[in-house]
């Protein structure tokens, strides 16, 4: 059931760009990079509740550093560029948590919020290295022989890369570093009496976030070509929390249906500029009340594979009622 | 083994221990008891380092534990149970078990993310160890399910499974009889005694309960104040007139 699943999700995806128009291509690529850095902030927010609001950041750090590499460096194959830009927003993301560590809900909130706007601001005084207000265009990327110049090869290149970290997050969470930002999610004080070293997890959730979201970022840049810093305003990163509050906090696979929904949603009511607000924040307030563990909850153990691998159950005897 | 000296600690002015002292031999079911508020719960807190004392020693085989953080103070070998019990309530009750095992997995972030043989084989391993802790506790039916939806005798079970994962040295268990009914207390005796019997545990116990107290532990201290009232055998505490005074006597009261 789960394979032919799987199996039908993988042959859509595959089959996507000769079937959907040009611009569908594009869309599908964007959704897979929100589904990246969706994950990655579910890893800090939803595993082990450190919630940010600054992830635009993350992502136009992750934007610039590839964007950066591959007009300075243009025979830097795409992966490596798109693994330095995470490393680099990873290292950020480090340099971000380490601080971070004393601030709990609300003030995490609020320094991770001031965070993207350091980030824009230093995009725009960066000028030399970042062109500013007047915005970067972005070569098309090398792999091997090929230049990524059309819609289609960039969805595939995405697709992959998305693939390859949606499956990494989902061996991630469900061994041991998953379990201890779970721990941590659900009780500090006895995640500590398990042995869980509360500081280097949860400095450890800031780094793979960042990590995750700085090669979308770097995917981000590839797919649209041109970026300038009012691409990464405060109302992505709050897109991106709705994301993972619609799907589904603590879940993987709801991350990629939130990013999904999400992006979908946005792309429907770019013409409606002035509602946009109200909309999204009707379905944020719905989303909330009616299905308070997301989507993936809402759809119960379909979505949470990693849990329904046990073993088989004895008989019950000596359980108490 | 776990040996506590002259330990003071306040909160806001409230002395909730002053001068503590007391040793607990290795293999030896030691309890704590006295009246609510008389400082029990805190020394656990900060005998696993949630607390810091303000004057003090706390020392473990010889180490001294209060320069310790607290996820290195379990690694020594301290697991515990809280009074109020403190599982994870939104994962199921094999994860409980799997994180008390945290500190014999060594799978990291990128190893995991990889899912490499070596990890899918401690996975197994771990796994299987945890299914024979619940199977233990009379949890194997529930794996599955989320703790904080658990009857609480379970979930009482369910820590002191997640604790016993870690394979300590030295057992804290707060208040583990609260709330469970006189045949649960019966089975809960029985377990604690084949933990030291069989698996060579010390434990220190803080507990209301006196059938339970007296029928297991080997010395018990009392506590009233934060101050240390009495110390000895079970039969010698129950005569002691200081201690009929601050806490049976007070027990009526309640
Ligand atoms: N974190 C804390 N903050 C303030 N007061 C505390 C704290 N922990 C314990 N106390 C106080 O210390 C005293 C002893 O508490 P506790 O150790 O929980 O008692 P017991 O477990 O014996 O019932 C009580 O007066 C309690 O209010
Ligand atoms: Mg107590």
């Amino acid at each position: 059931m789960r394979h032919a699943a799987l199996a039908t999700g993988a042959a859509v995806v595959v089959g996507w760009p000769w079937a959907a128009p040009r611009y569908f291509v594009f869309l599908a690529s964007l959704i897979a990079i929100n589904a990246i850095v969706a994950i990655g902030l579910n890893l800090l927010s939803g595993y082990t509740n450190q919630l940010s609001f600054g992830h635009a950041g993350f992502l136009a750090i992750g934007a610039y550093a590839a964007a950066i590499l591959t007009i300075r460096a243009p025979a830097l194959p795409v992966p490596a560029a798109l693994l330095l830009a995470g490393l680099v927003t990873a290292a950020v993301g480090l340099a971000l948590g380490v601080p971070c560590l004393r601030l709990e809900g609300l003030y995490l909130a609020m320094a991770t919020l001031a965070f993207g706007f350091v980030v824009v601001e230093a995009i725009l005084n960066l000028d030399w290295l970042t062109r500013g207000n007047d915005g970067l265009r972005v070569p098309a990327a090398r792999l091997g022989p090929w230049t990524l110049a059309t819609d289609t090869a960039r969805y595939y290149l995405v697709v992959t890369v998305a693939a390859l970290l949606i499956v990494a997050a989902v061996n991630i969470t469900r061994t041991r570093t998953g379990r201890a930002l779970l721990a941590i999610r659900e009780s500090e004080i006895a995640a500590q009496a398990s042995g869980i070293n509360l500081a280097a997890y949860k400095t450890l959730a800031f780094v793979v976030s960042a990590f995750y979201t700085g090669v979308a970022g770097g995917l981000f840049a590839l797919v649209v070509g041109f970026l300038s810093p009012d691409s990464f305003d405060v109302f992505l990163s709050v897109d991106f929390v709705a994301m993972i509050i619609v799907g589904g906090l603590g879940s993987i696979l709801g991350s990629v249906v939130g990013a999904a929904l999400i992006t979908t949603l946005n792309d429907s009511l770019a013409g409606f500029q002035n509602y946009r607000p109200l909309i999204f924040g009707a379905i944020l307030i719905a989303s909330m009340l009616f299905m308070p563990g997301g989507i993936a909850r809402a759809l119960g153990t379909i979505v949470r594979p990693a849990r329904a691998a046990a073993p088989p159950e004895p008989p019950r005897q000596g359980e108490d009622r | 083994m776990l040996g506590v000296e002259d330990l003071s600690i306040s909160f806001g002015g409230l002395a909730a221990l002053s001068g503590l002292s007391f040793a607990v031999r290795d293999r030896e079911i030691f309890a704590l008891i006295g009246p609510n508020g008389a400082g029990k719960s805190t020394v656990f807190n900060v005998i696993t380092g949630l607390y810091r004392p303000s004057h003090g020693r706390v020392t473990l085989g010889g180490d001294d534990l209060l320069a310790l953080a607290p996820h290195q103070i379990a690694r020594r070998g301290v697991a515990r149970t809280f009074q109020n019990t403190e599982v994870f309530r939104q994962l199921t009750a094999l994860d409980n078990v799997l994180i008390g095992r945290h500190g014999h997995l060594r799978t990291g972030v990128i190893t995991g993310a990889l899912w490499l043989p070596r990890v899918r084989q401690e996975e197994a391993r771990a796994r299987e160890s945890a299914y024979a802790l619940l199977t233990r506790f009379g949890l194997a039916a529930v794996a599955a399910v989320e703790a904080g939806g658990l009857p609480l005798g379970a979930q009482k079970r369910l820590e002191i499974a997640r604790a016993l994962a870690s394979e300590p040295r030295l057992l804290l268990l707060d208040e583990p009889a609260g709330g469970l009914n006189p045949t649960e207390t019966q089975t809960l005796m029985a377990v604690i005694r084949r933990l030291r019997d069989e698996s060579g545990l010390t434990i220190v116990v803080v507990e209301h309960d006196m059938e339970l107290v007296m029928g297991i532990s080997d010395r018990v201290a009392v506590l009233d104040h934060g101050r240390k009232i009495a110390e000895g055998r079970p039969h010698e505490i129950a005569t002691d007139a200081a201690v009929v005074e601050a806490y049976l006597g007070s027990e009526e009261d309640a």
